[in-house]
């Protein structure tokens, strides 16, 4: 069953661990070209649910549609090449390439990855003019993120807000309908936020899809055109930012925390 | 004070050879060779004998530096812990030899093929045996893989060893591995004399190295040493196609952060699989073209130790580097193994030296220890180990990482000139 | 999709356990066959108890050694590849010592000392010696193991398991070398035969009794004839041996067993011995409530390079021979009883020692001599590929 304009689709998702329900029947839906924000209290599931979309948790039970695919129970290098591309909380970079090499290894369907054709010297002249090809997208995206003149650093060296920007500009080549951000903004300075944050609208705007998972709930509730939030493992509520702001279900899952 | 003294001899080493990697494994095995040259002249030896020297640790060297670098394929590139060397070396030698050899038992039997589809046949059994050892242990921790590769080397030792492999009738043809006692079969190293007859004017080699004292069997043997170089040059070119691209770059991502790649729609297992049917493949072809050489080999030849040799010696010279693949082959094997070697055999006043270690206390101790050089030279080398671990895991030349794309990732930019 | 690809897929919809099943039953298969061939009297029943007897007894050598490979995987998280010739440089200081005492007189010093003598020990004739030499494995090795962690293993606490491995296998050069260097690169006889505990029949009556090396079962006549005979019941077969396990042997069973448990009273009736258990359970937790790190891991080393030096010994003593690489040659034996029994889990150790002896020893029904060792190791490889935690589920640490 597919519903048109719905790149992700979770239904009644289910996670059991042992003896504990970490997701209990969470169901929702993303809109196509939008920033939706997933929040929730500590232990509210979101994680857990994050890794069961991503393919690193085959759920207990429940169905994730990806434009209208099933894709539950996928590995996760499968979805990623059905273009649903996630990045990581804490940046794993892979450290001791460069950054250029961290952005070449990201698109897809490389002609190179084929063993044959990188070796065999006629089939070779293909990679090299698609590497071409590649290296002068990867200086635009890194121009837009405005860490191009990190270009040569070993992502190793980068500080942690750098990996941040790399870590999105990376998931960007890999050319994805639709991008998971797994609190994209943790541990990051004003400035950098303000940046990241900018990016991230622009791409809407160009059409990408987001869904960021967040703790920083202001940052969620005026950046995001819609929100979902869980507790306890399940949808607490959905809705626009101004609607879950007066949720009295939500406003008690966050006792005591500010809204 | 050992890191300013390690320091000190990298920047001497730096400046004595610049950054060409050709020439600094040219100054390498030049040390090397200048060592042997002394010490085979201290030792009384003629021209003919110095030749010798050097060409058997060329050998060696062109040897270790095949089989390093398909070592550093699998665990330097793509870090998969593989300690099974010596079995898939044993895979290939033997299916190459048996394939190859005559019908008739002389110890063990083959099929009598030509040298070449044999050679393609056992380098094929060894990319096979590395895909069903890879199938299963895909997502296995190294330390695990590194049991399981060491257990899979035994059982194929024992194997081979075993009488029942021996003799096999399979649809009415007997192959045999010849057990204990080992196989025959068409020497590589006869490609020499092969080689030499065939270009044409090759046979003046013969009495143009008499007329320097080298002898004519001597002659043969530096022409085969020329072609083990020559594929261990092929080796070091093939491994650099692979690093310098995007598959190679995906076997980096694969050591640094699996995950990393399968979150950005890899299929990582399936380079995992290609990776080690093609470095298994190597291990095949050099262990027939080095420890094969002579067209006998029996399990002996296929010791674990073999395997933690070819494993010190890459990360002497720097897993993950080819160049340092190549330098820590020929350090290993010529300084390391070879020297030590050399020194006992030819130094030491056999009837004099001491029998025990004991007797050596109250006695010639010197001369004891220059006798079992032999047993000091790997304390030195499980010495030497444990300090690269401690202070310089990645070796000479580890730290150097290449860039993995086929193309120079520094040109291209807009205005900039396209230099690849 | 390619092989791996749908190999992967396949594994993640059948259940986890079907590998478990796989291999049960094909055990069941293997026993079922066993006892088929004892009924139909293709091995006599004698001959299966002999060759069980062999399995148990080197599985206990195994198991012993095991302890200490189990524990320091588990509490320094790394996998010792040099416990084997940690066990080599046990079994010759400890008969070195041996000799030097056993064998005043003999020879000279020097002579004893590297085993080049022949001072004609055995467990019989030399009892207090034999006891005193397992002492000095013990302790040799506890302080040699020490003293490795000191200038090896710990300045390198914070590393990975992997440099720790390949540190461990340097080590490994270092023990085996230095044995060949002083000790020299052949085999060399250590103890004379020694006499055995027998099940026997003779003179009309089936008994247990003890035979000096020379008796043969056969050539007896009274019961008179055997050292502590001891009467079960009347036969009308001839006289002769029915089941005989070598001295030597049972001293190895009965030290080992005598270590086994004095090991399960330290970690579960001492302060450190919680301790230790603790920090094999969750390293950084142990840290964390105040648990002397540094000194369960000298206490590690000195159990475990103890054991291993001891079990090297008892090796020795049981086989009659030496060589500089024979811990070496056992090493993946070792490992495979870890693994099996688990990693972490001392009881795991000994049972999967026990399984990896058995399994060797008993191979032999179906797999020609050069081959049953493949059987130990094959068994190892499935239980990394089938159930990596092992019999006991030990620690999976990296």
């Amino acid at each position: 069953m597919t519903t048109d304009g719905a790149p992700l689709r979770v239904d009644s998702l289910r996670m059991e661990f042992g003896g504990i329900t970490a997701v209990d029947g969470t169901s929702f839906v993303v809109e196509d070209g939008t920033l939706t924000g997933l929040i929730g209290p500590n232990g509210a599931g979101k994680s857990t649910t994050f890794n069961c979309i991503t393919g690193v948790y085959t759920p207990t039970a429940g169905h994730v549609y990806f434009q209208g695919e099933e894709i539950t129970g996928l590995a996760p290098h499968q979805i990623a090449r059905r273009g649903l591309v996630r990045t990581f909380q804490i940046a794993r970079e892979l450290e001791e390439m460069t950054v250029f090499e961290n952005m070449m290894l990201a698109p897809q369907h490389q002609r190179g990855e084929s063993l044959i054709a990188s070796v065999v010297p006629g089939l070779r002249a293909a990679v090299v003019t698609e590497e071409r090809g590649l290296r002068a997208e990867v200086w635009e995206t890194l121009e837009f993120f405005e860490i191009d003149h990190l270009a040569h650093e070993y992502a190793g060296n980068l500080s942690g807000g750098q990996r941040k920007l790399l870590e999105l500009a990376r998931a960007l080549m890999t050319d994805p309908e639709m991008l998971l951000l797994d609190e994209p903004l943790a541990g990051v300075n004003p400035t950098l936020e303000k940046k990241l944050l900018e990016r991230i609208h622009a791409l809407r705007a160009e059409g990408y899809t987001f869904l960021l998972v967040e703790h920083d709930m202001e940052v969620i509730m005026e950046n995001c055109a819609r929100v979902i939030v869980m507790h306890q493992g399940q949808v607490l509520a959905e809705g626009a930012p101004a609607e879950i702001k007066e949720d009295e279900a939500v406003i008690d899952a966050y006792l005591g925390e500010p809204i | 004070m050992t890191q300013t003294v390690t320091g000190a001899v990298t920047e001497t080493m730096r400046r004595l050879v610049g950054d060409s990697d050709l020439r600094m494994i040219g100054v390498t095995i030049g040390g090397v060779y200048l060592i042997a040259t002394l010490l085979a002249i201290a030792a009384g030896y003629d021209v003919g004998g110095i030749v010798n020297t050097l060409r058997a640790i060329t050998v060696f060297a062109a040897g270790y530096g095949m089989l390093v670098l398909a070592l550093n394929l699998h665990w330097g590139y793509t870090g998969l812990f593989n300690i099974g060397v010596a079995g898939f070396m044993a895979i290939g030698t033997y299916v190459t030899a048996i394939l190859s050899a005559p019908p008739e038992l002389s110890p063990g039997a083959g099929l009598g093929l030509p040298i070449p589809i044999a050679v393609l046949g056992g380098m094929l059994a060894a990319a096979i045996a590395g895909v069903l050892t890879a199938l299963p242990a895909l997502k296995m921790r190294a330390d695990y893989l590194a049991i399981v590769t060491v257990a899979l080397s035994e059982i194929i030792r024992l194997s081979i060893k075993s009488q029942t492999l021996a003799e096999v009738s399979v649809a009415g043809v007997t192959v045999g591995t010849g057990g204990g006692r080992g196989i025959s079969y068409p020497a590589p190293s006869d490609a020499a004399s092969w080689l030499i007859e065939l270009v044409p004017g090759g046979t003046v080699l013969y009495p143009a190295g008499a007329a320097v004292g080298i002898a004519r069997p001597v002659v043969t043997g530096l022409v085969y040493m020329l072609i083990l170089v020559a594929f261990t040059a092929a080796f070091y070119w093939l491994l650099v196609q692979i690093g310098q691209s995007p598959f190679g770059r995906v076997l980096k991502a694969i050591r640094e952060d699996e995950l990393v790649a399968s979150a950005l729609g890899k299929d990582t297992r399936i380079f995992k699989l290609k990776v080690f049917a093609v470095g298994c493949a190597l291990m095949g072809l050099g262990g027939y073209l080095w420890l094969g050489r002579s067209g006998f080999v029996n399990d002996l030849s296929f010791r674990p130790d073999i395997t933690f040799f070819v494993f010190v010696a890459l990360i002497i010279g720097g897993a993950g580097s080819n160049t340092g693949s190549v330098l820590g082959g020929i350090i290993f094997s010529g300084v390391l193994f070879y020297l030590p070697q050399f020194i006992s055999q030819n130094f030491v006043r056999a009837a004099r030296a001491p029998d025990t270690f004991v007797e050596a206390l109250s006695g010639d101790l010197a001369g004891y220890l220059v006798a079992n050089i032999s047993a000091l030279r790997f304390v030195a080398i499980g010495v030497l180990l444990v300090w690269l671990m401690q202070r310089r895991p990645e070796g000479i030349l580890g730290h150097r990482m290449e860039a993995a794309a086929a193309i120079d990732l520094r040109g291209g930019r807009a205005g900039g000139s396209d230099d690849d | 999709m390619g092989v791996a690809s749908r190999v992967g897929h396949l594994r993640r919809r059948l259940p986890a356990l079907s590998g478990e099943v796989l291999v049960t039953l094909v055990v069941i298969a293997l026993l079922g066959d066993l006892l088929r061939r004892l009924v139909v009297g293709i091995i006599g029943g004698p001959y299966l108890a002999s060759v069980l007897i062999e399995g148990i007894t080197i599985g206990l050598a195994y198991g012993l050694a095991g302890i200490g490979l189990s524990m320091t995987y588990s509490i320094l998280s790394f996998a010792n590849f040099a416990h084997g010739d940690t066990m080599t440089i046990g079994a010759m200081s400890g008969w070195s010592v041996a000799y030097l005492i056993g064998g005043i007189g003999t020879a000279t010093v020097g002579e004893l000392v590297l085993l080049d003598a022949n001072p004609g020990l055995s467990i019989t004739a030399s009892f207090g010696v034999i006891l005193v030499g397992v002492i000095a494995a013990g302790g040799l090795t506890a302080g040699l193991t020490v003293l490795v962690d000191r200038l090896v293993y710990r300045p390198m606490r914070r590393a990975d398991g992997i440099p720790l491995l390949i540190a461990s296998i340097g080590v490994a050069l270092a023990f085996r070398y230095l044995a060949a260097f002083f000790y020299g690169t052949d085999v060399m006889g250590i103890t004379q035969p020694s006499g055995k505990l027998a099940l026997l029949r003779v003179d009309g009556t089936t008994g247990i009794g003890v035979l000096t090396a020379t008796q043969s079962g056969s050539e007896l006549v009274t019961s008179g004839d055997v050292a502590g005979f001891i009467a079960i019941t009347s036969t009308a077969a001839p006289t002769g041996t029915i089941l005989s396990v070598t001295l030597h042997s049972v001293v190895l069973i009965v030290v080992a067993s005598i270590l086994m448990l004095a090991v399960h009273l330290l970690l579960q009736r001492t302060k450190m011995g919680k301790a230790m258990r603790a920090m094999a359970d969750n390293k950084p937790l142990a840290q964390v409530t105040g648990i002397p790190t540094e000194r369960v891991i000298r206490l590690t080393w000195i159990i475990g390079g103890a054991l291993a030096g001891i079990a090297g010994f008892l090796i020795v003593l049981k086989s009659g021979t030496v060589s500089f690489n024979f811990g070496w040659r056992i090493l993946l034996f070792i490992f495979a009883a870890v693994i099996l029994g688990g990693i972490g889990s001392v009881y795991g150790a000994i049972a999967g020692g026990l399984v990896i002896g058995i399994v060797d020893s008993v191979a032999i029904v179906w797999l020609p001599s050069g081959l049953t060792k493949v059987a130990a190791f094959a068994v190892l490889i499935l239980v990394l590929i089938v159930r990596p935690e092992g019999i006991f589920r030990g620690v999976t640490t990296a």
